[in-house]
């Protein structure tokens, strides 16, 4: 990796590298992994013309039951656009990820809808929590209690399938002031360990809620030790980092590591540094499915890259 | 998980916000009487726009309530480095309030969007 690249000891990424890299869309992402290396298929309604062959798995994010603010006064109903989305699609993906923000105001009655609208896609899912899953007042317990079973400290965990290794970051809790995520000594302690034995040429799939890169600093878009998770991981000759909590796409890849974010199922956000504040965005009402969406990937042994193909709630 | 420490501190809703106020002024007259030296009554405002706290440093005395308002579409919350207040998450319109009794610094942040910071200094 050149030095240029690197800042700070971080990748370093330009507004205008980001905004390059940046699409729009939003309903999931399809990722497909050919040759141990995730590829992707692009949104999902494309994928369905791709017909990927292959250990597939689809990732959904910021769902924000709860929301009912003008950017999107149905939060619920979005996220059932997309969840009747993936029911639709030809080939059954394995299983589902969700990177975060499940619920708005982690209330009881938020992660009781989003179970029942999200459980409706008869998929294993496999979460991990956003900032806005840890604001009840035990902070973090009702998150712990519904999803965290099996998992370590704060709900991370890893496991295999597809022979590929995914590992559930958390880098939500215990924030620091003026800071941006923070995964903590513990958590990097376990993921050292968890890696112990794993060959070099098994496909790593680590996702986690916000990016584990630095995206934009200015608006907390990024993880302050995301970097040592990441040098952990360098020896892995595929690896690929699926994040939300940003509310669009943004891809980019760093010599073996590919890194995406997703769209929202509730509402998009701001480019970086495009608008005073990273808060809701107001689009017109008959736009809003255009930039909410999901991700599917499909993994193909032996052949190119994981697959990933995002798809939009409009399409 | 930690319990944050609560004490000096409320969170209202805009509907409780009248009620609030009036317990607060009675307090306030009952507590002049006490300790004449304290400004109890005094009070200031911090607002939450844009993801910003505004003043981003605010100088008060000692006895201030200060009170935060989230006038932003998305949840924030407001939380003492040292750990001395730590507000719930305040939605639209909500707001949470802290009496500053020690002269000092105080830094806080959005404990959900950490890289809102503010300051507030308490002459005494």
């Amino acid at each position: 990796m050149a030095d240029d690249r690197m800042e700070d000891g971080r990748p370093k990424i330009d507004r205008r590298g980001a905004l390059e890299c940046m699409i729009w869309a939003g309903t999931g992402v399809l990722w497909t992994i050919a040759g141990g290396v995730p590829t992707s298929l692009g949104l999902v309604g494309e994928a369905f013309a791709a017909d990927p062959k292959g250990f597939t798995f689809l990732q959904i994010s910021d769902s924000h039951v709860g929301f009912e603010k003008p950017a999107n006064p149905n939060a619920l109903g979005t996220l059932k656009e997309a969840i009747a989305k993936v029911k639709a699609m030809s080939a059954r993906p394995s299983f589902m990820i969700h990177t975060g923000d499940i619920t708005h105001l982690s209330k009881p009655a938020e992660f009781d809808n989003a179970e029942q609208v999200i459980s409706d896609a008869k998929l294993q899912v496999h979460y991990v929590p956003g900032e806005h899953d840890i604001i009840d007042e035990e902070r973090g317990k009702a998150y712990l209690e519904r999803y965290g079973k099996g998992s370590k400290g704060t709900g991370w965990y890893s496991f295999d399938d597809g022979g590929v290794h995914f590992i559930g970051l958390v880098n939500v809790v215990d924030l620091k002031g003026g800071g941006l995520g923070n995964l903590g000594a513990d958590q990097l302690a376990w993921l050292e360990d968890d890696l112990k034995g794993k060959s070099d040429s098994t496909p790593v799939v680590v996702f986690a809620h916000i990016p584990l890169w630095i995206v934009y600093p200015q608006w907390g878009w990024g993880t302050e030790d995301g970097m040592r998770a990441l040098t952990l991981l360098k020896r892995f000759g595929s690896v690929t980092v699926l994040n939300g909590h940003i509310h669009q796409l943004i891809q980019k890849v760093e010599g073996n590591v590919t890194f995406h974010t997703a769209m929202s199922t509730a509402f998009p956000q701001p480019a970086p540094g495009s608008a005073p504040s990273p808060g809701p965005m107001l689009v017109p009402a008959e736009k809003l499915r255009s930039v909410l969406g999901l991700s599917s990937v499909t993994v193909k042994q032996g052949q190119k890259p994981l697959a990933i193909v995002d798809t939009t709630l409009a399409g | 998980m930690i319990k944050p420490k609560d004490f000096g501190a409320r969170v209202t809703t805009p509907t409780a916000r009248r009620t609030v106020l009036r317990t607060a002024l009675v307090l306030a007259f009952a507590a002049a009487g006490v300790r004449p030296g304290l400004a109890e009554d005094a009070k200031a405002k911090v607002t939450i726009d844009n993801f910003t706290f505004a003043p981003a440093k605010l100088t008060i005395s000692a006895g201030t309530t200060v009170t935060w308002d989230n006038h932003d579409d998305i949840p924030h919350s407001v939380v003492e480095k040292n750990k001395l207040f730590r507000s719930k998450a305040l939605d639209t319109d909500e707001s949470y309030s802290f009496t500053f009794t020690s002269a000092g610094t105080y830094d806080y942040f959005c404990g959900l969007h950490p890289h809102m910071v503010g300051k507030i200094i308490v002459k005494p």
